[in-house]
């Protein structure tokens, strides 16, 4: 391998990588305050048709600033994925319906709204072919001038500001977690929420804000892949939904822990871009290779339960719903 | 619960578990009436985004599913595949054994039997039934068994676990599709057997194939029959049901839980295997990544919105079907994007998912004395 494929590589690794860390980063907060939100991929792509929409209806009204588009887009992304957030905490915290069955459902609403907006938005405005946003996608793909010097600034430096935001978040999300006392709070609703409620701990209002906030979080890995990954445009073919799964898988791999998932995704990215390097795989034996990062979250989950390390282990609670009187 | 009035505190809404369970016309009323909500929600959405008018909407979603013979087979069809998923789902879930890996045990299913339809079309047509049958139930169950084998022996979290068995099943699925692609180069399996239709499902009802489809109404309503005995009428069926209330329990019973947990979700995952041979032999005759096509997550809400009933379940793989199929019909006629389906269909369950509280629970309000 050449030093500008392995360039290329790590490049991609790491835009891949971004794209589940900020999901995995999302759900690893709604899974500390106790609930395993199978809808991040619906989520995500709340998040990312929101961005869409906001920049498609911008750039066609002849907007032509890529930093308001920008500022428009990442908006309206973060309260499209918050209010997918909330109609799962609405139905799980409220109404206590079963969490599997409710994320479920929000995988398949958030794709059903992305995918119908995605391939109708230009119908609907009197257009015809490809949503493109040229315009908004430019702010979100910008670097610096450190971004052309050298090796070292073509690694660290040439990526778009929101694969740094994603650093950011996932470093303040451990901040938060481990050395707040609201994060302290939010762990205990997560691993004994009778506990935190005899506590004074409202676990209604951390649950609500910890699903809300975290799906906002995980629907920017949607406006990060829609608007970077593939240059601003939309394309009706289900990725967002497999990224979305592999950002579930990602939170197991990282144990839950913020900082873990920031390896974690460029090691998946890394993985998942490897065999286009590899010489001699044929088209077949390439699927296979495409399997690497699923069998590898999987054999950290059993060793995760084989080894049963007290501070690898998933929320206590995670998955059940908490009503008072029914202790 | 408490029924002290303390007036100064009381807040404006609170809400209780019901005393008593509601008498089941009641509870299936509020059900149907959140259907009905439901269908006001996703008729007004449509209406918002297409302008157009909701008696012609329905209308046209009533063509799309029962518009001819041919579209109401295709309509029964699916409906079957999906109740077959949800009757192999049902057992695990009533143990609380979360298999979300439907998708992967329909796609090695399929695998199966596409294998075989390609490898063993020499044998006899029954003969070659029976053993596609067999290799698509056993491949399924074996994709069942580590994830139950783990979570009996290590209790590794089986969402997980059957999540990633999902997409390893897709790329196994890929690797095959480019093994028998059919022409080279086009990577795609194609219709297998196109001449001689060695192991596609005949017609039930007339000579030929794809004319009917009767054997897989036959084969689904046989395996929904034989569950409902297995789990109401048979010792295992009894042992699940108590593990799904309390684990402990049933240990404290003499049941052997790790044992029981093993043999479902084997059960489970090969009844998924064998609607994956529904789905390959009795439909498309070909195999793709898309033959699972979502409909493993789907089956999960149908089975636990209907309570693992089975007639229920039936009921609720029809509407879901006939929903999609309509809506399809919708978009092609208005020329709107098909996913227009998915976002009905997930109105639709969350309204069904919202209205499982008002069966269970009661609402206070401030001020109203509490009846005792």
């Amino acid at each position: 391998m050449t030093q500008e494929q392995l360039l290329t590589l790590i490049n991609s690794a790491i835009a891949f990588g971004t794209v589940i860390m900020l999901g995995a980063v999302g759900e690893i907060l709604i899974e500390k305050a106790g609930n395993l939100n199978l809808g991040i991929p619906g989520v995500m792509y709340l998040g990312g048709i929101g961005g869409m929409i906001a920049a498609f209806y911008y750039e066609l009204g002849g907007g032509s600033s890529p930093v308001t588009g920008m500022l428009l887009s990442f908006l309206c992304s973060i309260v499209f994925a918050a209010l997918g957030g909330l109609i799962y905490a609405f139905l799980t915290i409220t109404l206590r319906a079963n969490q599997n069955v409710t994320g479920l459902t929000l995988t398949i609403f958030g794709g059903g709204v992305a995918n119908f907006f995605g391939a109708s938005l230009n119908t609907l405005a009197g257009g015809v072919g490809q949503i493109s946003v040229p315009v908004t996608s430019s702010a979100y793909r910008a670097y610096t001038s450190l971004g052309y010097l050298g090796t070292i600034g073509r690694v660290l430096f040439a990526h778009g500001f929101m694969a740094y935001l994603a650093i950011v978040l996932a470093v303040v999300m451990r901040y938060f977690l481990n050395r707040t006392r609201a994060g302290l709070n939010l762990r205990a609703v997560g691993e004994n929420p009778g506990t935190a409620d005899a506590a004074g701990i409202s676990v209604t209002k951390y649950k609500y804000l910890a699903i809300i906030s975290g799906s906002a979080i995980a629907g920017l890995g949607g406006l990060f892949y829609t608007m970077d990954y593939i240059k601003g445009t939309w394309a009706n073919d289900g990725t967002i939904e497999g990224l979305g799964w592999l950002a579930v898988a990602l939170v197991i791999f990282a144990t839950w822990k913020p900082v873990s998932a920031i390896w974690g995704s460029y090691l998946f990215g890394f993985v998942y871009w490897a065999y286009l390097y590899i010489p001699g795989l044929s088209r077949r034996t390439l699927e296979l290779f495409k399997m690497l990062p699923y069998v590898i979250t999987l054999i950290v989950l059993i060793i995760v339960s084989l080894r049963k390390k007290r501070e690898n282990q998933p929320p206590a609670s995670l998955g059940l719903s908490y009503f008072r009187e029914e202790r | 619960m408490s029924t002290v009035e303390r007036s100064g505190h009381e807040p404006f809404i609170r809400m209780s578990k019901r005393g008593e369970m509601l008498p089941a016309g009641k509870a299936w009323g509020i059900r149907v009436l959140g259907f009905f909500l439901s269908l006001v929600v996703s008729g007004v959405v449509i209406i918002a985004i297409s302008g157009l008018n909701p008696a012609a909407v329905f209308a046209t979603m009533a063509t799309g599913a029962f518009g001819s013979a041919k579209t109401s087979w295709v309509t029964i069809r699916d409906a079957m595949t999906l109740l077959c998923i949800a009757v192999g789902l049902a057992p695990a879930f009533k143990m609380r054994f979360w298999n979300i890996g439907a998708e992967g045990q329909i796609l090695v299913g399929g695998i199966a039997t596409a294998a075989c339809m390609i490898y063993l079309k020499a044998l006899p047509a029954p003969l070659l039934m029976l053993v596609m049958i067999l290799a698509s139930m056993i491949a399924g169950g074996l994709w069942g068994f580590f994830p139950g084998l783990f979570k009996a022996r290590w209790n590794t979290n089986e969402t997980l676990f059957t999540l990633m068995m999902n997409y390893i099943a897709i790329q196994l699925t890929s690797f095959f599709v480019a093994t028998w692609e059919n022409p080279y180069g086009s990577n795609s399996v194609g219709i297998i057997n196109m001449q001689k239709k060695q192991g596609w499902l005949p017609n039930l009802f007339s000579q030929g194939y794809n004319g009917d489809y009767g054997w897989n109404v036959v084969i689904v309503l046989l395996v929904t029959l034989v569950m409902y005995l297995y789990m109401n009428h048979s010792k295992h069926g009894y042992e699940i049901a108590v593990i799904g209330d309390s684990e402990n329990t049933a240990r404290y019973a003499g049941i052997r839980v790790n044992r029981a947990y093993v043999r479902t979700i084997v059960l489970s995952g090969a009844i998924c295997g064998l609607a994956g041979f529904v789905a390959v032999s009795g439909a498309s005759h070909t195999i793709s990544t898309s033959t699972a096509g979502g409909r493993g997550f789907t089956a999960i809400i149908v089975a636990w919105l209907a309570q693992f009933n089975s007639v229920v379940m039936i009921i609720f793989s029809f509407l879901l079907v006939v929903l999609q199929k309509g809506a399809q019909a919708i978009a092609s006629a208005y020329n709107l994007s098909q996913e227009v389906s998915q976002i009905m269909t997930g109105i639709i369950l969350f309204f069904l998912l919202g209205s499982e509280f008002f069966v269970n629970y009661t609402i206070h309000f401030r001020g109203k004395k509490v009846a005792s």
